[in-house]
């Protein structure tokens, strides 16, 4: 079926309590796409994000990877077994890094693959000199994350979740915790993670980056997509009052 | 009458045995309560509630009431319910169940603390529960909770001396039997204390390797 979708979302729901955080979104990537979601706070693209890969299990809806259920219903062992499976092949990048401060760099790397791909410890080292190498950081392999800069500690985390070869790279908010001159250093490895047809789902702040290296973009607020085309469209000529808004608020603050 | 420390050296046997005693009360005590720890930590955290409700009583019951009184409770209380165990043994028992949930408290707490990006990081890569604990959870909580358990492990080396009041034959009550042939008890009591403190610098020795050794990487 050469064109089911690579990611395909349907009708995805959640709620806390009696707060639908998501309501009904569908939402289909392809193949070596990059979708980037904006929108203010609180209005569910991070929940989103993170219901592909079932850190926030959806209330209802599917998510599929590559013609595979994500979120299946199942027993819990079975649950288990299925999760810890297909997340080897979705790779997150966090907010806070979230890199184990009690590992070197190389240890945060290789500790995944050698545990869950069973490959041995100098295949792992080279795995992790071969990652680091891209995001430019070859010098750090043996330093420990206290010991690197935010920027660093996110081009870390990059490589890291790339050492498992995952298909889809999820990007949370990567550079929103960092000091702003920062910022540049993981947007440059991003755009060539882009350069090599990752496919990727990157929720964002940065109007600008967004701009320049994603193919889609969707605007959200109060758990629905309120708009989404292609960058020029949204960023230059969008249709809907929100979508306007937001981006007006998001420019003057940003001045 | 004034002082006379001449007559310590003749009691130096006594006092050596004694001291030799609380070492190995102090060892036995701390391995039970080590272990016992992480038994009641792993219980609290991850146990069913019929379990952990009757070991939070106890734990209640361990940490609410003083030691002295636990101690009396195994030696002397146990052996109307027909379980007469030496007074050694009952020592053990009672301070190191006492202090096991104490460093129950501080286990959990350290595994607590432990940031939820770091099980959202390994879970995320593919690590299961089980995984996340061994690999990322435990090493962790281990760094932050040795200084504070090592803090344990000093209390409970003084707080050998209360095993005295049931007759076991440790450095407190061999410095009171001397005290009862000589009359001298300032002496003594000086004695059993730079005993005691002698014990305490060798311990805390080691604890700060222990301490520097998790610490180097960090």
């Amino acid at each position: 079926m050469p064109d089911t979708p690579f990611i395909d979302i349907r009708h995805a729901a959640k709620s806390f309590g009696s707060l639908e955080v998501l309501k009904d979104i569908n939402l289909q990537v392809q193949k070596g796409q990059i979708v980037a979601i904006i929108g203010p706070s609180g209005s569910g693209k991070s929940t989103l994000l993170r219901a592909i890969n079932e850190l926030d299990p959806l209330t209802s809806g599917e998510v599929w990877l590559e013609g595979v259920q994500v979120n299946k219903k199942l027993s819990h062992s079975q649950y288990e077994k299925h999760v810890n499976q297909v997340r080897q092949d979705i790779g997150m990048v966090f907010q806070h890094f979230n890199l184990f401060p009690h590992l070197t760099v190389r240890g945060n790397i290789t500790l995944a693959p050698k545990l869950l791909k069973g490959i041995s410890t100098e295949e792992a080292n080279r795995l992790a000199e071969e990652q680091l190498a891209k995001v430019g950081l070859s010098e750090k392999i043996d330093a420990y994350p206290s010991q690197l800069s935010g920027g660093q500690k996110q081009r870390v985390a990059i490589a890291r979740a790339l050492a498992m070869k995952p298909k889809v790279m999820l990007f949370d908010e990567a550079t929103s915790a960092l000091d702003p001159e920062l910022v540049e250093e993981v947007n440059l490895v991003m755009k060539q993670l882009a350069q090599e047809h990752m496919t990727m789902i990157i929720v964002t702040h940065e109007m600008g980056f967004a701009q320049d290296v994603c193919d889609r973009v969707l605007f959200m607020d109060q758990g629905v997509v309120v708009e989404e085309g292609p960058p020029d469209v949204i960023f230059r000529n969008p249709e809907n009052e929100r979508t306007r808004n937001f981006l007006r608020k998001h420019l003057a603050a940003q001045k | 009458m004034g002082l006379d420390f001449t007559v310590v050296p003749s009691y130096f046997g006594v006092l050596l045995m004694g001291a030799g005693w609380t070492i190995a009360i102090t060892v036995a005590a701390g391995l039970l309560s080590f272990f016992g720890g992480i038994f009641f930590a792993v219980v609290a955290l991850y146990g069913h509630w019929a379990i952990r409700l009757p070991f939070r009583l106890f734990a209640w019951l361990f940490m609410g009431t003083p030691l002295l009184l636990q101690l009396f409770l195994i030696y002397f209380g146990l052996i109307q319910i027909g379980i007469d165990l030496p007074a050694f043994v009952a020592g053990v028992i009672g301070l190191g169940l006492h202090f096991a949930v104490y460093n129950s408290e501080l286990i959990q707490a350290s595994i607590l603390a432990v940031d939820k990006g770091q099980y959202e990081g390994a879970r995320t890569l593919g690590l299961s529960r089980l995984q996340t604990l061994r690999y990322i959870v435990v090493p962790q909580a281990v760094r932050a909770v040795v200084p504070p358990m090592g803090n344990n492990m000093i209390a409970l080396l003084k707080d050998s001396a209360l095993v005295s009041v049931i007759g076991v034959m440790e450095l407190t009550l061999a410095a009171q039997q001397a005290i009862s042939r000589t009359y001298r008890p300032f002496e003594f009591y000086l004695a059993a204390a730079a005993c005691y403190y002698v014990i305490n610098l060798a311990l805390e020795a080691g604890l700060r390797r222990l301490e520097r050794r998790f610490q180097a990487s960090r």
